[in-house]
This record gives C-alpha cells, structure tokens and sequence, in this order.
C-alpha cells in the first residue's frame, strides 16, 4: 500500500470540508473495497478521510412512505432489522447475501453504492426499488445516479449521507452468485408499486446496474412468472469475461427474474 | 506521518503510534506479537485473519488498525480461559477433528464462536452458510460443520 495522510472527522460537515480541500483525497467508509484497492496499489489517494467516528450517519428509520438508512449502516445491520424485514424483505435478503458475514460486518450501504462495482448487490436494489440518494449537496434520483462501471453522478466532495427507499406493494431480489467472490454474476431486483407499475434492475451483467424495459412492460401487464417467460432477453452489449459469456448472462437474468417475481409472489 | 491507536486487545489497553497504512492484522502479529492470528490470502477471502472486533467477527487483513480506533478486538490468543482451559469451540474442534493443518483454525474458530453468540443453535445449513467467509482447505469442512454442532450442543 502506498502511504497518504490519515484524517477522521468528527462531523459530516468537517469530513466534507475535508474532501472538498483534499485533491486526491479519498472517503473511506467501511473499506471493504478500497482497502483491497489500495493493498494492491490499484489506488493510490493522497489522503484518506476516515468517515467511521461519523455516528449520525448510522441507522434506520421509516419516513413516511419510505424506509430511510444512513450510508455508513452495516450490510449486516440492514440484513439483521426487524423495521427492513417488515418494510423491504427483499432488501434485507440482498443486504444478508452480500459478501461473507465478516464482509457483512463493515461493508456500508453508501460505501457499495458510491463505489458502483458492476456486480454488486446494492446498485440493484437502490435502482429497482426507486430510491433517492441523499448527499451532502442535493437528493439524486437512482434513474440519474449510477453512471455505468465505477461512476456515479457524485462530485469530488460529494459524499452520500443516506439513501430513501419508497416502500412497495411487493419486491423481491434473486442472485446467482459468482461461486468465488460471491459478488452477482446475476443478480436481478424486481418491484411492484401500489399503482401496479414495476422495476426490473439487473447488476453483474454489463458495465453497470441498469433496468429491462422489456420486462418491465410484461411484468406490469402481467406480474406472474409467465409473463418473464414470454420476453427473450438479448445478450447484445452484456460482459462476456472468464466467468460467463454474454448469452449466458442473459439466460440468467431471465432465470434470476422469475425467481425474484416468484419470491416476491410468495 | 504517525498516528496514535488506542486498542482494547484481549483485555489489555493497548497504545501505539504507527504508519496509517498499518493493517490491522499487521498490527497484531507485528506490533503485540500475537502471531495466532494467521495471513491466509491477503486479500479478504479466505477468513484465516478473523478476529472479533466490538464482539463481530471480521477480517484483520481487510481493514486498517485506525479504523479499529477505540474498539475491543479479540485474538484466537485471548479465546482461552485466564488459567489456559480452552474455549468450549476449541475443545470441539480438538475432539472433532475439526482442523488437519491447522491454518484456517484460529480464524475458523472466531468465526464460530461469533455465529453461535448470534445464534446458539444453528442449522447444519446455517453453519456452513456463517462460515462461507473461511476457507478450508485440508478437511473438506464435514469436521469444522461437525465441531460448531458439538460445541452448539453443549451450551
């Protein structure tokens, strides 16, 4: 790892100073990616500034029709609460399938989805469930956040303080786990609103989180595992690499959506 | 650039001054010596560095001494009773077999210990799921899944 100056602000508002200062200066949140980075020297930041001793970013709570987590709250803790599994199940069945449980015990909501990896499990859920994203500087709908692989619509300083989940009728996510790193090979996330309107995102399959409108027009017709059946997915622009090709990737996503429109059937 | 640490480790206040980038599990095996806490891979998948931090199992290679600033950790080498019984989940794995080589065991061991605080009588799928962050790679696992039953069973 190469060296940089350490910095761990006490308030939001010192940490955002902090970035908007430091050049090269990198947030750090649970780190769970960043340190790995940074050990095999793929990211070199001047400085990093350590968000852990920002308590007011930790927690959960319901806001109206929304469920409301601060961006430095544990995978592990979003798995674990009683107000996510009664408001959002499928989003404490993505958190609970993040990673590993050691993994799950640092790893943040914010840090996953301000880093934007193209097969990780959160993207997927702020991005089929609707969700806000709420920064230091202004909200971000999900539709104008992510930004294809590692980008965002985050700027330099900009750090996420909590994400707003609206709450839906019903929702479920399905994943196919890479056997490795468990990150999503693919992993497909599925709502439906009061109105009968769904979300279908897809993560693991190409340069970003990003909706099938497809099956999103057939599942709002049609909410049943059918409805999946009838449209083909086309494998055009998805990541072929070592793993899967793009037609395999494909196939999966239309397994991975009728599973997801099963569970949140169930 | 230095930067004070104060740690609770196994019990013991600990106080340093080091290098930002200083692992925790660096920190650990270089600075206190307490060699029991195992690199495996290096790079946060196989679970041999598990320590406790703040009573939750996590990786000491995949996260900074300063982010444990003010934290409890606790080693493989503070598991044991003062007067040097072992663990209950020690004395399982001893009896079980749970370990042929022995590297993943200390973090095989932190890691079952922290799933049964959370749930005392774990499934054999529940087990093998808690565990999926530690790799093993003489037994095969049957013996490891075997010595969580066991320990499970007693308490």
């Amino acid at each position: 790892m190469y060296a940089f100056q350490y910095h761990r602000p006490g308030s939001l508002k010192e940490a955002a100073a902090l970035l908007g200062k430091l050049g090269d200066g990198k947030a750090l949140a649970g780190g769970q990616t960043l340190i790995a980075t940074m050990k095999l020297r793929l990211a070199q930041p001047s400085d990093l500034v350590d968000l852990g001793a920002i308590t007011e970013l930790r927690g959960i709570k319901v806001e109206g029709d929304a469920l409301m987590i601060g961006a430095l709250t544990r995978h592990a803790e979003v798995a674990a609460s009683a107000e996510v599994k009664k408001r959002i199940p499928a989003l404490a069945v993505l958190a609970g399938g993040i990673g590993d449980r050691q993994v799950r015990a640092v790893g943040t909501l914010g840090g996953s989805v301000a880093n934007n990896d193209p097969a990780a499990d959160y993207p997927a859920g702020v991005l089929g469930l609707g969700a806000t994203v709420i920064t230091t500087q202004r909200k971000i709908v999900a539709d104008d956040f992510f930004d294809g692989m590692y980008e965002t619509a985050l700027k330099p300083g900009e750090l996420i303080t909590a994400i707003s989940f609206p709450l839906p009728k019903r929702a479920a996510y399905a994943k196919f786990p890479n056997p490795a790193s468990r990150f999503a090979m693919i992993g497909v996330f599925v709502s439906q609103v009061a109105n009968g309107s769904v979300r279908v995102a897809v993560t693991g399959a190409g340069g970003g989180v990003f909706r099938d409108a497809a099956l999103e027009k057939a599942l709002t017709a049609n909410f049943t595992p059918e409805a999946v059946t009838s449209v083909k997915v086309s494998a055009s622009g998805l990541s072929s690499d070592m793993h899967a090709s793009a037609e395999y990737r494909a196939h999966l996503i239309g397994v991975m959506a009728k599973r997801a429109v099963v569970a949140a059937l169930g | 650039m230095t930067v004070k640490l104060l740690l609770n480790v196994n019990g013991k206040e600990v106080e340093a001054d080091i290098d930002p980038r200083t692992l925790l599990v660096q920190f650990l095996r270089e600075n206190l010596r307490l060699t029991g806490t195992h690199v495996g891979c290096d790079t946060g998948q196989c679970g041999a560095c598990t320590i406790h931090l703040n009573g939750q199992a996590v990786k000491s290679c995949n996260i900074l001494a300063l982010q444990a600033q003010g934290s409890e950790v606790l080693t493989i080498e503070g598991l044991a009773a003062a007067n040097g019984d072992m663990h209950p989940m020690q004395v399982a794995f001893k009896e079980c077999h749970g370990l042929q080589c022995g590297f993943c065991t200390p973090g095989m061991v932190m890691s079952a210990t922290a799933l049964l605080k959370e749930n005392p009588k774990p499934s054999e799928e529940q087990i093998r799921a808690g565990l999926d962050g530690n790799m093993c790679r003489c037994t095969g696992y049957q013996n490891i899944v075997k010595a969580v039953q066991t320990c499970a069973a007693r308490s």
